[in-house]
């Protein structure tokens, strides 16, 4: 953080529980990758080094929900998957979030027929909907970062109840795409 | 074979008579006495025989030396319900046969029409051909798609359950009269929400 460079190493520093609780959560998301299609390729993008999702903290990804707080549904959820969509949204400890990713797990995308559900929104909570066939990883990263947002800002469970309501943001894609590939080169002037 | 001549393709008969598939010709010399049939599209033969038949031809055409197709491709079948053009059956039940030795390539259909209505899951007895799974074992799960998807039930199959769809699924969905979007399959789940976890 570079705080111990502003303040004294024995010095204090006053905060909110809250907040610190917050600053944690969001700082280390750990997703869990429900990857059954395209999408999950996208995800795995986004994970590696060109992309960097450790920049955000959440390259952790863990395929046991257990250990999860982020849930990333990254393609399309046959009728026969969804049970266990479900089963695995149950055992993710609290607090937890969803990002439905792609135009598949939101709205079924171009899959209408008897076999995939159109949107896991109609069956599990979604917080954050990532726009896209697949979405590009700057895309996904605005997604974890509203859900970071989310935690930081709205000081959740925020209702006192120790429930909270799907936020149901659906992201604008705003961003410009860089150009790609972008030339790296070692050892030049 | 074949000459291409403006926009369409010309058959020559003398030359479709060149076409006649060595594997054809020994099931006809042997099978003599049954209903065979064969067509060609793009140099591919189609031998179509009766369904009581199928199960014989389809020893025949692996054990005999001149045929020899070691390998089962593939399963499979089409339901030709408003096809366009008129079909001698409903349903279309293929194997794709494939022979190393002789590097041939050749497809058996046979055809069977329902006796009931195709819209549920009852078991129909003219939809019924015999498994070929004591022939080629890799043919259980293909088999088990053709159930799965057509609902034409395959006699000697060792466990012939649903393979793509669940167990209780109440319908055939590649039959032509099923709806695509389904009869409310994909709707009828229990919901999660933030107070049900």
């Amino acid at each position: 953080m570079g705080l111990e460079a502003a303040i004294p190493v024995d010095g204090f520093l006053t905060t909110s529980l809250n907040r610190v609780i917050n600053w944690a959560r969001r700082s280390a998301v750990w997703p869990m990758p429900f990857a059954t299609a395209c999408c999950g390729i996208e995800l795995m993008a986004t994970a590696s080094s060109r992309y960097d999702l450790a920049r955000f903290g959440a390259e952790v990804f863990r395929f046991s929900p257990r250990q999860a707080d982020l849930m990333i549904v990254a393609g399309r959820v046959s009728v026969k998957m969804l049970p266990v969509l479900q089963r695995i949204y149950k055992q993710m400890c609290e607090p937890k979030w969803v990002i439905s990713m792609g135009a598949c797990a939101s709205t079924g995308g171009v899959f209408d027929t008897y076999a995939v559900v159109q949107g896991v929104d109609q069956y599990i909570p979604v917080d954050v909907y990532v726009p896209g066939c697949p979405p590009r990883p700057e895309m996904l990263i605005e997604g974890v970062m509203a859900i970071q947002r989310i935690i930081d800002q709205d000081n959740i469970p925020f209702d006192g109840d120790g429930r909270r309501l799907p936020l149901e943001i659906a992201l604008e894609p705003t961003h410009r795409p860089s150009d790609q590939p972008v030339d790296v080169t070692i050892g030049a002037t | 074979m074949r000459k291409r001549r403006g926009s369409g393709w010309l058959y020559d008969a003398a030359l479709m008579t060149a076409l006649e598939h060595h594997a054809v010709t020994r099931v006809v010399e042997a099978f003599g006495d049954r209903t065979l049939s064969r067509t060609n599209f793009r140099d591919q033969t189609t031998l179509i025989v009766q369904p009581e038949d199928a199960h014989e031809i389809l020893r025949f055409l692996r054990d005999d030396a001149a045929c020899d197709y070691a390998l089962l491709v593939d399963v499979t079948a089409a339901d030709y319900l408003e096809y366009p053009v008129d079909q001698p059956g409903r349903f279309g039940v293929v194997w794709v046969l494939r022979s190393h030795t002789h590097d041939d390539l050749l497809l058996v259909k046979t055809w069977l029409n329902p006796s009931i209505d195709t819209s549920g899951i009852e078991h129909d007895p003219a939809l019924e051909v015999d498994s070929a799974c004591d022939i080629w074992p890799g043919a259980e799960w293909r088999e088990r798609e053709v159930f799965d998807m057509f609902g034409i039930r395959f006699n000697g199959h060792p466990d012939l359950r649903r393979i793509l769809t669940w167990r209780d699924f109440p319908a055939h969905p590649l039959r032509k009269d099923y709806p695509l979007r389904g009869r409310g399959e994909r709707e009828n789940y229990e919901v999660i929400d933030r107070d049900s976890v």
